[in-house]
């Protein structure tokens, strides 16, 4: 079975292009799907260096390296950077490599504008990058870009806005492409309810894409043309209104923080069934779950705006929705508890994040609940607990899906084993001080010490002076990742076909490597 | 996987051990709602606590027991619609519980009326100024000055030393014990946010709108809170300091400190005057040295910010006023654009927050200090002829 439909070449050029203009002019979904990858982990260093950078100014109270301005544009430009550059590319690109090779498809439906798709992020993230060398320096106003703070900044301004542009024209077509792929490139008799989990979450994110970035996008035309053009959307003086940008930038920034995990819980779906050696529990109930936590987060936003003033209606409203998502979130954990409940286990390293990934989502996922209930957040609001919560679920919850997703797959992609030995070591280092890093951070939240400021009140000390030891160290652990995957690249042993034994799917049914081309004739299975 | 297991008992013990420390956990506060606040914070906190022993209670007993090297064989179930409505509904009965006592908190959070005491928050970069509506008196309150030199880059300066550091102020508010206190916030530029954790009271602060909020301070006492919202380069050091006095010894504070005339209406804001802008010294010639000495002052709390204590600005962000063309030209220019400011920028209109002496004095420091020597001097008349 394991040869089935690949590597019947119809055609001699049928192999990559020779050179560099091969990654260039590319249209395979295999090597767009390696650019976006590759890209997300430089990336993943430049946001780290920018986040070193805020944990070492931290280190001490007074200000020691850096000018308060130059602080703020380094957590503004950390957060873009690691939301825009590393988690989302990184979903674009692994669902670019498993989603036509899961539903038995030959490529993505739209090979030429996936080339372009991928082609536009780096220059989105050049201009950038840039306005930090410019006049002024970067943005500085959070990467919530709040009016009328940000209409303060220097002219560099627009290259932000006109950047944001680019990733949201890159997000939206990456989107239909892969909505396009899986509406019409599944096998013969494959049907929506066998899909793997991970094409399921994401189908529902590509939509949550389509439906908010153009909302991202008006926010930020509007700010351009306040900036520039002498409008006053959002400049009170001029009859506009602060608060509605907040309403709607939140409207697109709720959906986004699903848009960030949504994928993570398709790979936790694959890796965690595979190494209990037991089908996935309730993989309806989890299609369900997933479908109400989309829908819910399009009627949650304003939870991000508790302190803005709101009636008191709304914020009952939003109190109870908020309290709502931790129903369907809280089926999957079960699930997934259930899945491993009397399975046979082992414990490679893509289980070990996944491991990694529940539990300390969960924690993540708690804290948001406490978040969640009004009187108590209004205490919680931009402190230190809530950099903690939502660190909690992005850094192990969407980076740890990453890294599992990469040593799941990276057998099948480059053909080689990775060096396990290594890539536990990398676990484990990187799970100690990620505690030790982001631990504390609830602690000085709670006792008062508010968010993006440069130097604080020497009751923080202690508690910051160790989390920033936890920062050096998780970012210095990830030097091993590089080298685990580079070393996997050049060689190492022979990966089999289906890479690990209990491992259930398509993509395991070609041969390790996958050739350049799959399912050039679809599979018979479903048929 | 034992180390990780042991790891998080080890984080939850610790937390749970020290749960009351001061340094680690919401403070109780000093008002019924701050402690219904605290008391809901731990409620929600045990049962997320609950639910996370009992989830990792399960998992881990299955990584230890349902493990292949301890020869386990992989059962096959993988449904059950039975156990998935179990695993909504006793969520959704948690939730339930937990909402009613929130939404009672918040009920009574949000009910204003019948305050006995109103003060209007205003937020500015960087400083709060507080107006006492019954009374008028009205005053900024700014970061205090020892702590302002020692938090500069590279100060020198040992910050340890300060008790209270980045958490004093030359003016606190001062407010009354066993009194119900409404605030009223708003801004004069960007976005800020008035949180004092003792109080429970955190609300933005919001240009061209007015929230409300209020506190029952019970136990007089100092409580000091930030600004919570990112407001710009100096967003860290704008703290709030309370001082709560007994209602005879308040009463004495609003009696010795109520303006004695009307307050001063001006044009630009509408708002009374932070300092008398007007006074009988306005009238005679003020010599260099002392409009100097007064304008050294004055430039270090308003100005310095954003145009740096020696006058050389933020390339691109914020004018240097070594060398500017305004600030060593002729005096209407210079003049204008400090009692105005400069729309759509940060550059705010001074002519509200100084009197007349203190802006004659910051214009005329801005000319023979920091760089510049034109040698000529701004009078305190030129201004009160603008009003």
């Amino acid at each position: 079975m394991s040869t089935a439909a690949a590597g019947h070449h119809e055609h001699d050029d049928h192999g990559p292009a020779k050179g560099w203009t091969r990654w260039l002019y590319t249209t395979n979904h295999k090597d767009i799907g390696t650019l976006y990858l590759l890209f997300a982990l430089v990336m993943f260093f430049i946001g780290g260096g920018m986040a070193l950078i805020i944990r070492a100014e931290l280190f001490q109270p007074g200000l020691q390296l850096v000018d308060p301005l130059f602080f703020n544009s380094m957590t503004t430009m950390h957060a873009l950077v690691m939301i825009f550059g590393v988690v989302m590319p990184a979903f674009v690109g692994l669902a670019n490599w498993m989603i036509p090779m899961m539903i038995g498809g030959p490529d993505m439906a739209l090979p030429r504008m996936n080339n372009w798709s991928f082609w536009i992020m780096p220059f989105a993230f050049l201009l950038l990058l840039s306005t930090l060398f410019m006049e002024g320096g970067g943005p500085a106003g959070g990467w919530t870009l709040y009016a009328p703070l940000s209409l303060q900044g220097p002219d560099s301004f627009a290259f932000v806005i006109f950047s944001i542009h680019f990733m949201g024209i890159s997000s939206v077509m990456g989107s239909i492409n892969i909505v396009a792929t899986i509406f019409n490139m599944r096998a013969p008799g494959m049907s929506l309810m066998q899909m793997p989990l991970f094409v399921w979450t994401w189908l529902i994110t590509a939509y949550l894409l389509i439906a908010v970035i153009p909302v991202l996008a008006g926010a930020v035309t509007m700010l351009l043309t306040d900036r520039f053009f002498g409008t006053s959307f959002f400049n009170a003086a001029g009859g506009g209104d602060p608060v509605m940008y907040q309403h709607i930038f939140w409207f697109f920034g709720h959906p986004e923080v699903y848009i960030l995990i949504l994928p993570a819980f398709g790979i936790i779906s694959s890796i965690i069934p595979t190494f209990a050696r037991k089908p996935l529990f309730g993989y309806a109930s989890m299609v369900y779950a997933t479908a109400s936590i989309a829908f819910l987060s399009f009627i949650v936003w304003a939870h991000h705006m508790f302190t803005v003033g709101m009636p008191l209606a709304g914020e009952m409203f939003f109190m109870f929705a908020t309290m709502m998502i931790s129903v369907p979130t809280g089926v999957k954990v079960f699930n997934w508890v259930a899945t491993m409940w009397r399975g046979s286990m082992t414990f490679e390293t893509p289980m070990l994040f996944a491991i990694g990934f529940l539990v300390m989502f969960t924690i993540g996922g708690l804290s948001g609940l406490m978040l969640a209930i009004t009187p108590a957040d209004i205490q919680y609001h931009d402190t230190y607990f809530v950099v903690a919560h939502f660190h909690y679920v992005l850094v192990p919850g969407a980076i740890y899906s990453i890294m599992a997703a990469t040593y799941y797959w990276l057998p099948k992609w480059t053909g080689n084993m990775y060096d396990e030995k290594w890539g536990k070591i990398h676990f484990w280092v990187s799970t100690v001080f990620l505690n030790v890093l982001f631990f504390p951070m609830h602690f000085v939240g709670l006792a008062g010490m508010p968010r993006r400021i440069p130097d604080y009140n020497l009751q923080f000390a202690d508690w910051n002076a160790i989390a920033t030891i936890g920062a050096f160290g998780f970012g210095f652990s990830q030097l091993i990742f590089v080298y685990v995957i580079f070393k996997c690249i050049k060689g190492g042993a022979k990966a089999t076909d289906e890479v690990w034994d209990g491992a259930e799917g398509l993509e395991w049914t070609v041969p390790s490597p996958a050739p350049y081309h799959t399912f050039e004739k679809p599979p018979a299975q479903y048929s | 996987m034992p180390t990780l297991s042991r790891l998080s008992l080890v984080a939850i013990l610790s937390l749970i051990g020290s749960a009351a420390r001061a340094d680690i956990n919401m403070p109780v506060g000093v008002t019924p709602i701050s402690k219904e606040v605290y008391g809901l914070h731990m409620l929600i906190f045990w049962i997320c606590c609950a639910i996370g022993t009992v989830v990792f209670a399960v998992m881990f007993y299955s990584i230890f027991k349902h493990r292949k090297s301890k020869g386990a064989v992989a059962a096959d179930f993988h449904e059950s619609t039975v156990v998935e409505i179990i695993w909504t509904a006793v969520p959704l009965v948690i939730l339930i519980a937990m909402a009613i006592p929130a939404a009672k908190t918040l009920i009574a959070m949000e009910d204003t009326s019948d305050a006995e005491v109103t003060i209007k928050v205003t937020g500015y970069q960087w400083k709060w100024h507080y107006e006492y509506l019954d009374s008028g008196i009205n005053f900024f309150s700014n970061l205090d000055a020892d702590h302002n030199a020692a938090r500069q880059v590279d100060s020198g300066i040992d910050v340890s030393q300060f008790d209270n550091y980045l958490k004093e102020v030359d003016n606190p508010l001062v407010l009354p014990v066993g009194k119900k206190v409404r605030f009223l916030h708003t801004s004069a530029d960007v976005i800020h946010s008035w949180w004092v954790p003792a109080l429970a009271v955190k609300k933005d602060a919001i240009p061209g709108f007015i929230n409300e909020n209020w506190a029952l301070i019970e136990e007089p006492g100092i409580y000091r809170g930030k600004c919570t919202e990112l407001c710009g380069r100096d967003h860290g050091f704008m703290p709030v300091v309370v001082r709560a006095l007994p209602e005879d010894e308040y009463n004495a504070w609003v009696a010795e400190n109520a303006p004695v005339e009307e307050p001063v209406m001006t044009e630009s804001t509408g708002a009374a005057t932070a300092t008398a802008v007007a006074s009988a010294d306005d009238d005679r010639e003020w010599s260099m040295d002392e409009l100097m000495a007064a304008g050294e002052t004055v430039y270090n709390n308003q100005c310095a910010s954003c145009h740096q204590v020696g006058g050389e600005g933020l390339a691109g962000a914020f004018p240097a006023i070594t060398g500017s063309a305004i600030a060593t030209g002729d005096h209407a220019a210079h003049i204008d654009i400090v009692y105005a400011g400069k729309p759509g920028s940060a550059m705010a209109a001074f002519a509200s927050r100084l009197s007349n002496s203190d802006m004659a004095a910051v214009l005329t420091y801005q000319r023979n200090a920091l760089g510049n020597s034109v040698g000529d001097t701004i009078q305190p008349s030129a201004i009160k002829a603008l009003r």
